[in-house]
């Protein structure tokens, strides 16, 4: 047990989702200042995926699979980008990388959006968790774009049109902000990926993803990316569409080393 | 080899990013991997099949829909799936409308889940631990789990001592994390 012991029948209780009124309440206010307990929260949760992974049943029918690639294809996703995300990159990189002013612009008012959404972390401490989760996002966005250490990385290619893309990386947090442009219409069965090659060891995939119309293309905070890794250089390769995505096999595109 | 088999050996978050990126391909491996795990959850609390299967398609669907819900720091995905699974079911099974989102879910799982034979072995020695521990215990868990019952509708089932009931559900759940661990 890492948290704390007075609260680890009800943890045990939180986990299953059978806690109610004051005591969940109590806890909920606890956790929000307990890592340790926290943490044990995410242990019972881990005992409570092993018993449904221990749960034997029959495999679902046929009709499922088909079911659900069906919903899936009438609900057609623009790759790669975040909704929301995108449109607030779409007119930096219609600028062009020479308007030096315009990411003066962006960080000046990414700045103050940080003071905001640090008030907002702090006077709306009653907030729901996906909107707590949202906001921490942005924040490691915000974070990614403005601090100090973080790594600007600017990706060229030798031959034209010139395809260029510029990280933002931010190793402990792991976020990454990736906005490319002049990229080349794609291939048919044909993805780019984003690789961090770190000082020692296999490149990383960062993110798949796919231009708009206009050769332009923004990969956030990619799933999967371990925190703390030293990069040495990022890169773009084009890659086979059905994968394998795991290690670059196919051409590269553009690199800069950070 | 064709790109099917390529997918289908494809790790967990490259298949997750490729559904990021929209592909659809990775999404039917992602289902042909954990489909059994989250339908086999759901079947077990609804105890029907077409609520399970619709519990099956929701969880898939808000996958795609929200995959940014999951990365490696939210623990195994099959785990996180049948977590979402349960609780889904559980909502289902109550009437009620779902108590949590998908992002809220946090599992940390000790045991390595990456292979097949790894998470059947894990399922052995859980069913394993099931059948060793005392039967007040595993009642206990099984109606906090299964059920979704609360300490104290259980208590007033069992006509047992309301702590006794939570201390037997949060020790049913360590004694299947020591199971594991071994």
């Amino acid at each position: 047990m890492s948290g704390h012991e007075q609260f680890a029948e009800d943890l045990a209780l939180h986990a299953l989702g059978t806690l109610q009124g004051d005591e969940r309440a109590r806890l909920e206010a606890h956790l929000e200042s307990c890592a340790g307990c926290r943490e044990e929260l995410s242990a019972l949760r881990g005992d409570m995926a092993a018993l449904a992974m221990s749960t034997a049943g029959p495999k679902p029918p046929q009709r499922s699979r088909q079911r659900l690639l069906d919903a899936i294809a009438n609900e057609p996703r623009l790759p790669a980008a975040v909704p929301g995300r995108r449109s607030r990159f779409n007119w930096w990189a219609a600028l062009g990388w020479a308007a030096a002013v315009a990411m003066l612009v962006v960080v000046i008012q990414l700045r103050r959006e940080n003071y905001f959404l640090r008030e907002s972390v702090v006077n709306l401490g009653a907030l729901t968790t996906p909107q707590t989760l949202e906001l921490a996002n942005a924040q490691r966005v915000v974070d990614t774009l403005t601090a100090p250490e973080t790594q600007t990385v600017t990706l060229a290619a030798s031959k034209n049109p010139e395809p260029q893309g510029k990280a933002f990386y931010l190793k402990n947090r792991s976020g990454l902000v990736f906005v490319a442009n002049h990229l080349a219409p794609l291939p048919p069965d044909k993805i780019y990926e984003l690789w961090l090659i770190p000082s020692s060891g296999a490149p990383i995939p960062a993110g798949l993803f796919k231009p708009d119309a206009k050769g332009n293309a923004t990969v956030v905070n990619p799933p999967g990316l371990p925190a703390g890794v030293e990069a040495k250089t990022f890169a773009v390769t084009l890659e086979s569409a059905s994968g394998p995505h795991d290690a670059p096999r196919g051409t590269g595109v553009m690199q800069g080393a950070a | 080899m064709s790109s099917t088999d390529l997918k289908a050996t494809s790790p967990d978050t490259a298949l997750i990013s490729a559904i990021r990126a929209g592909d659809q391909t990775a999404m039917a491996v992602l289902y042909d991997r954990y489909s059994s795990v989250v339908y086999s959850v759901a079947l077990r609390v609804l105890g029907e099949t077409s609520a399970a299967e619709d519990v099956l398609q929701d969880v898939f669907l808000q996958l795609w829909r929200n995959p940014g819900a999951f990365d490696a720091s939210r623990g195994h995905l099959g785990a996180w799936l049948a977590v979402i699974s349960r609780n889904r079911a559980i909502d289902a099974l109550r009437k009620r409308k779902p108590e949590s989102d998908i992002e809220d879910v946090v599992l940390s799982v000790a045991p390595d889940l990456v292979s097949e034979a790894d998470r059947s072995r894990v399922a052995a020695k859980v069913r394993a631990a099931l059948v060793m521990m005392p039967a007040p215990q595993r009642t206990a868990l099984e109606m906090a789990y299964y059920e979704g019952l609360t300490h104290t509708e259980i208590a007033a089932k069992t006509g047992e001592p309301l702590g006794t009931i939570k201390t037997r559900i949060r020790a049913g759940l360590i004694a299947l994390r020591k199971a594991f661990q071994e």
